[in-house]
């Protein structure tokens, strides 16, 4: 693809972003858009926001689950930046004014203490790479209508990420079994949905290296103090104006996260 | 207690449930002949079926308790769970192979298991009674098995059927409950190599303890109690899956090792 067009959708997801609305999905528009492309589009969607003032702080994984891979039509999973403009802290109350379509996914974030670079990572090498692991909620949102996306298009708009939340609970993944580790996610005080470490690429730690090599591929940087949002181990959850969510990974910990104001869609 | 049925019924009706059992055929819902049949009928069945095969040389070992998930029990229409009662019939070693042509349809779950210590006697006995009486939890598959033709049931029939009890295999790696975390507890179904079902185990009432405590009050109303030494099944923690002869099932438990069983003629 020319990257005079890579640029201009690109350019358009960065606008979208800006004024909180929806575009066409890239794939009705050009329907053999490669993967290889989408990811352009996302790094100029990317480098339009760090133009702006942000800074990359990590990664986000996505589409870990076979039911979205099958969904999708795919085998392997996909990745976003992450950006200091998407951080909330435990206790901050989530501004929904701030998003477009939001929902959440429960998950489990890493922390890294050295720098992982690609190919040739396992997922031993991501143990060890690890400072600790937490029990996070990552805030989904779509610059796409409706949320019709094919995997071309939440590739492009940065896997669909939009803010995330990481609990204070942090646990050395040497003293945790994080594959077999169990979801609990509560949404107002009633029991949502339950979920476990495996449903990951059969452990979070194996999406973790996937990522490490795709970077490395790709010559991204993956470097230490980069936080992981390893990918969703819960279904995803619609949130409106006073929803509270809790999320509790065994032998982990909690997250919990509220939300206020109205989404623009 | 309503029960409806006269004495010559529930025998009929336990004599009905009692061939197909030990037959393996599949027989129509009871309800079909006997529509005003309640709740209390179906537990006066199973009663006298308990009756009969104590009669007969089975030692009861214990209990389980049947649709614990809210998923289950809205597809039920009911709001308390069921239970059965388990022999040392059923019982089958860990890694033994389980024979299916005396099955009609088997299916697994993956539950918490609960061995007593004390003496566990309701009405009003809760969760943190079951955990101050629980001697240790341990991991379980339990092969279900409705007698009922097409999976057409409702839940009279199914308590008369004593819950669709057939098989179970205890083993994994007894715990004390003090050192888990038994609500977020993660499990991780495997059949044939290929993971088949997730979950957490508040996925069971919120707790497993708490089903295991609304079984002893169930038991209250039956005039039983549970006696020190009982072998209590908590509920599925992940959907029952169809299992046929050459099947390998492995459940694999947080904190709590694994439990496998092979499926043959």
């Amino acid at each position: 693809m020319d990257q005079n067009i890579i640029d201009q959708y690109g350019d358009e997801l960065y606008q979208a972003f800006v004024e909180r609305r929806t575009i066409a999905p890239f794939t009705e528009r050009d329907p053999d858009i490669s993967l290889e492309d989408a990811y352009r589009i996302q790094l100029r969607f990317i480098q339009r926001r760090l133009d702006a003032g942000e800074t990359v702080v990590g990664k986000k994984i996505g589409v870990t689950s076979k039911a979205v891979q099958d969904f999708l039509g795919v085998f392997q999973p996909d990745f976003g930046q992450l950006t200091s403009k998407m951080v909330y802290q435990e206790g901050d109350v989530i501004a929904l004014d701030d998003l477009i379509q939001p929902k959440a996914e429960a998950e489990l974030a890493f922390v890294l203490k050295e720098d992982l670079k690609g190919p040739g990572i396992t997922a031993m090498d991501v143990i060890r790479a690890t400072d600790y692991v937490a029990p996070c909620f990552e805030i989904v949102d779509s610059r796409i209508r409706d949320w019709k996306i094919k995997i071309q298009d939440t590739v492009a708009d940065n896997a669909s990420c939009g803010v995330y939340v990481i609990s204070s609970c942090k646990v050395d993944p040497r003293e945790v079994d994080i594959t077999l580790a169990g979801m609990v996610l509560e949404k107002n005080g009633e029991l949502y949905s339950t979920g476990v470490g495996a449903a990951v690429q059969g452990s979070p730690a194996n999406a973790v290296a996937w990522l490490a090599n795709t970077l490395g591929e790709l010559g991204i940087p993956f470097k230490a103090g980069e936080v992981i949002l390893s990918g969703s181990q819960s279904n995803l959850v619609q949130v409106t104006d006073g929803d509270e969510l809790v999320c509790t990974i065994g032998g982990v910990g909690s997250c919990k996260v509220r939300f206020e104001g109205r989404s623009a869609v | 207690m309503s029960i409806t049925l006269t004495r010559e019924d529930i025998v009929r009706l336990c004599e009905r449930v009692e061939g197909a059992q030990t037959r393996a055929y599949a027989i129509p819902k009871l309800t079909n002949e006997y529509p005003g049949m309640t709740i209390d009928d179906g537990y006066a069945v199973q009663s006298e079926l308990r009756r009969r095969f104590i009669e007969s040389g089975h030692t009861l070992v214990g209990w389980k308790a049947g649709l614990t998930s809210k998923a289950k029990m809205e597809q039920m229409g009911v709001n308390v769970p069921s239970i059965g009662f388990l022999t040392d019939r059923m019982a089958r070693p860990e890694n033994s192979v389980v024979s299916t042509s005396d099955l009609v349809h088997p299916r697994v779950e993956c539950e918490v298991a609960f061995v007593t210590g004390k003496d566990l006697a309701g009405p009003g006995i809760t969760a943190q009674d079951v955990l101050d009486a629980t001697d240790y939890v341990l991991p379980a598959i339990e092969i279900i098995d409705s007698r009922f033709s097409g999976f057409k049931f409702d839940l009279e029939s199914v308590i008369a059927d004593n819950g669709s009890s057939a098989r179970f295999v205890g083993g994994g790696r007894p715990r004390y409950p003090k050192d888990l975390d038994l609500r977020a507890l993660g499990v991780v179904m495997e059949k044939n190599g290929e993971i088949v079902g997730m979950g957490a185990s508040a996925a069971v009432l919120g707790h497993p303890a708490e089903a295991v405590a609304m079984l002893v009050n169930i038991l209250h109303d039956l005039g039983e109690t549970l006696p020190a030494g009982s072998f209590v099944m908590s509920g599925g923690i992940t959907e029952a899956v169809a299992v046929a002869p050459g099947d390998h099932v492995i459940a694999r438990y947080q904190d709590l090792g694994s439990v496998s069983v092979r499926f043959g003629e």
